[in-house]
């Protein structure tokens, strides 16, 4: 760990990559994740490694797929409307089981939407976006410096589990600066060898990448292979925050930029003599079901705030079920509640 | 008359970069004998152990079968995206994709022309048939007018679904390609000069000297309603007047 | 101990840069901080605002209801945030600009003539958003004028623009000293 400095989320999440040792990126320009491409356009050429500015959002991902399938550490990054494009690359590169790593920094949406703060793809993201039976895993930083963390950390599990993994930001995440202590970076040399990538058939059979088999009973066993390494990550990744839960009446569950704001909120409440905490969950998938519905058994409410017109909200109801009242606050068209006006709807649940 | 084995001399065998599975290809498709082609060019070249196919998505779907080197199945079009990347990732590894009319010409149109126009390292083979052959017979971006197919029952008209694409033209036109050409098999002396241009193409990536592309006039008998040996004419006779033989760039 | 910051004005007034620098003098003064900028399709010419936060602990939100002071570089920073500052903050005014008094009585204003300060005393008007900064400084007593002086000078060498430090540093004195 270096000194600490004032960067931006947009940066820190692309030399975090760097670090990571990502050695191939591709990418084509979005706002508001510009920052990010324009970091790897400087940097990556001056380490030797690629930096590709695609010819299309399909292009990217497709690279992408070629560069894991050749084995080596590789990331796109993009917003919303370019993330619907990535997702037939994206099914491949599930379907194929590639490690790789892909950024969303979300804008406001649907279809151009606009370039404000937003959380409108956490359907997208965790329940599929592509077609076929899959997950990635998916990572939610709520800070400038757990967005460095979260990347670091993506490599490794997309590794560990040859999966894509995606960091699940926003615009306002991408465009702000916080103190940030860099990890000290990792040497790609010194990373495993991937036995199945296709580096030549050197004195061994072949190595194939394919996301395709012909015979259903064949596309069956693929599927099971799949759903069995999303049961393992289920049961070994789960990760989330909670923030003066201990003595809680009122729970909010909220994510990534709103579940930093959400900090300001419990404080502003306690404040105040009401008991607020805050679930926080950090994998988006898999979902923190388990320590959700472990919590809503000594609390009376879960409100759910989003960015959003209540997406995460479903996996809250599903976890908490009848425990608890689950209402929700959101936003959309990249309006970011402020704290008071979050405040105010807490205080409508206090009993 | 009994023929004595042991006095006959081998002059013709499978190529040693090819495995023994058995193609899926019709009777009379030219698949095969492009893929023996790439098979008899990675023993020439000795490349077949730091090679890497890419299979498409259409009749060449399973090649990956085929060859003794990895392979790499990928989305329908973005066969030179995902060369792209293996290349740029392992520049040490020879990468070539194989791609219908379909796959290149339409679908993946912008992958085609810009991993041309950026002069990637790789070799591209581009097999031109003029019709989508796995989905059972529909009009290609290489369709020729008139010509009749599942959605273009009365003939392609031109008003409604232009002219058929002359992409290497297109590519030709960019400053990057070491080398474009366009090639046919519709006879011995056809095959054999595709076979050098194939070892042209290959050659080249292994020299550095950038993006290459072999396109190659090929048939459809089962779609095209033809004999083989019809099919084989129809090329020679008709297609070659739409689609000219001929290098159209060799910068080597 | 939580501040917050709005810096508001016209695009290429320099308001991105002189909260960036705020943030970071913040961050060198041992604080936890963030910024945070508005951003749009414009790229010159429009309005530009940035919103820093200083404070003891982790910052929790970054955006915020009430700043604890407003730097109005023009008369549409003034009227767009004027009524959000909190009750006891500091709002400074570019008089240069802004041909009306804050309304609100509650808060500290303080009026200095920016552009002309730029312009004349420093020498060179594109020096307003430090002469903006010195006299938020000033105003709010929230960090050392030399801490800022110091981060600036850590800006300008970090960005190869060495030779703008002299003259940056007596623009945050100007302001500085204005009030």
């Amino acid at each position: 760990m270096g000194e600490r400095l004032l960067l931006r989320g947009n940066e820190v999440i692309a030399e975090a990559a760097i670090r990571a040792g990502c050695q191939c990126y591709f990418a084509y320009p979005i706002t508001p994740q510009a920052e990010l491409l324009e970091h790897m356009a400087l940097n990556m050429p001056r380490l030797g490694r690629t930096f590709i500015q695609a010819e299309s959002e399909i292009a990217a991902i497709s690279m992408v797929y070629g560069a894991a399938g050749a084995g080596v550490r590789t990331m796109t990054s993009s917003s919303s409307p370019g993330i619907s494009l990535k997702q037939e690359g994206i099914s491949y590169l599930a379907g194929a089981s590639l490690p790789c790593v892909i950024v969303n920094i979300v804008r406001g949406g649907p279809g151009l939407g606009n370039i404000a703060p937003s959380q409108c793809d956490y359907f997208q993201a965790t329940k599929g976006g592509g077609h076929g039976d899959y997950h990635l895993i998916v990572l939610g930083p709520s800070t400038v410096p757990e967005a460095g963390e979260l990347t670091m950390l993506a490599f490794e599990l997309a590794d560990q589990y040859r999966i894509p993994v995606m960091i699940l930001a926003d615009g306002l995440l991408g465009q702000m600066m916080e103190p940030v202590e860099l990890p000290d970076p990792i040497d790609p040399a010194s990373l495993p060898a991937k036995d199945w990538a296709t580096t030549g058939a050197k004195g061994r059979a072949p190595n194939i990448i394919l996301s395709f088999e012909m015979d259903p009973d064949d596309l069956k066993q693929m599927n099971l292979d799949l759903q069995s390494k999303y049961r393992t990550i289920t049961e070994n990744e789960i990760r989330y925050e909670e923030y003066e839960t201990e003595d809680a009446d009122i729970v909010i569950a909220a994510h990534g930029t709103i579940g930093r704001i959400c900090k300001s909120v419990v404080r502003m409440a306690r404040a105040e003599g009401i008991k607020v905490g805050l679930f926080r969950p950090i994998t988006l998938w898999p979902y923190p079901y388990e320590p959700l519905k472990r919590l809503s058994q000594q609390v009376h409410t879960v409100l759910t705030v989003e960015m959003s017109a209540g997406q995460m909200w479903e996996d809250v109801r599903l976890a908490v079920a009848e425990r608890a009242a689950t209402p929700f606050f959101g936003e959309t068209g990249g309006i970011v509640p402020t704290p008071r006006s979050i405040l105010n709807e807490v205080k409508k649940h206090v009993r | 008359m009994s023929a004595n084995l042991e006095n006959m001399v081998k002059v013709f065998e499978r190529p040693q970069s090819l495995t023994d599975a058995r193609f899926t290809y019709c009777p009379g498709c030219h698949h095969g004998i492009i893929t023996r082609i790439i098979g008899n060019v990675m023993d020439e070249l000795g490349i077949v152990e730091r090679t890497v196919g890419i299979a498409p998505v259409g009749c060449s779907v399973f090649s990956y079968l085929w060859y003794k080197a990895d392979s790499q199945q990928v989305p329908h079009g973005r066969a030179c995206a995902v060369a792209t990347g293996i290349k740029r990732a392992r520049p040490e590894l020879i990468v070539f994709s194989y791609q219908g009319d379909g796959d290149f010409a339409s679908i993946g149109t912008a992958e085609s022309i810009h991993a041309a126009n950026r002069g990637e390292n790789i070799t591209v083979i581009f097999v031109n048939n003029q019709i989508y052959g796995m989905t059972g017979g529909e009009m290609a971006p290489t369709t020729l007018v008139d010509q009749k197919t599942t959605t273009t029952p009365e003939g392609r008209d031109p008003r409604v679904a232009g002219y058929p694409i002359r992409f290497s033209e297109m590519i030709a036109t960019l400053d990057a390609p070491a080398y474009v050409t366009r090639q046919a098999l519709f006879d011995t002396k056809h095959i054999m000069e595709t076979t050098k241009a194939v070892k042209k193409a290959f050659q080249y990536q292994v020299e550095g000297k950038g993006y290459s592309l072999v396109e190659i006039l090929s048939t459809c008998p089962t779609n095209w309603r033809m004999s083989p040996v019809q099919s084989n004419t129809h090329v020679a006779e008709t297609v070659t007047k739409v689609f000219p033989l001929g290098d159209l760039v060799d910068r080597g | 101990m939580e501040r917050s910051i709005i810096i508001s004005g016209f695009g290429g007034q320099g308001v991105i840069l002189a909260g960036k620098i705020l943030a970071q003098a913040g961050m060198n003064h041992g604080l936890e901080v963030t910024w945070l900028p508005s951003y749009g399709p414009e790229m010159r010419g429009g309005t530009a605002n940035c919103t820093v936060v200083l404070s003891d602990e982790l910052v929790g939100s970054p955006i915020v209801d009430e700043a604890t002071a407003l730097i109005a570089m023009n008369l549409p920073s003034l009227d767009k945030f004027e009524q959000t500052i909190a009750a006891g903050g500091h709002i400074v005014v570019n008089r240069s600009l802004i041909d009306r008094q804050v309304d609100r009585t509650d808060v500290n204003a303080f009026y200095l003539d920016m552009n002309e300060i730029a312009r004349d005393e420093v020498g060179n008007p594109r020096a307003i958003n430090m002469v903006a900064l010195g006299a938020y400084v000033k105003a709010s007593g929230t960090l050392p004028l030399q801490v800022v002086k110091d981060t600036m000078a850590q800006s300008m060498r970090e960005s190869g623009k060495e030779k703008f430090i002299e003259m940056n540093e007596r623009a945050l004195d100007a302001g500085y000293n204005a009030l």
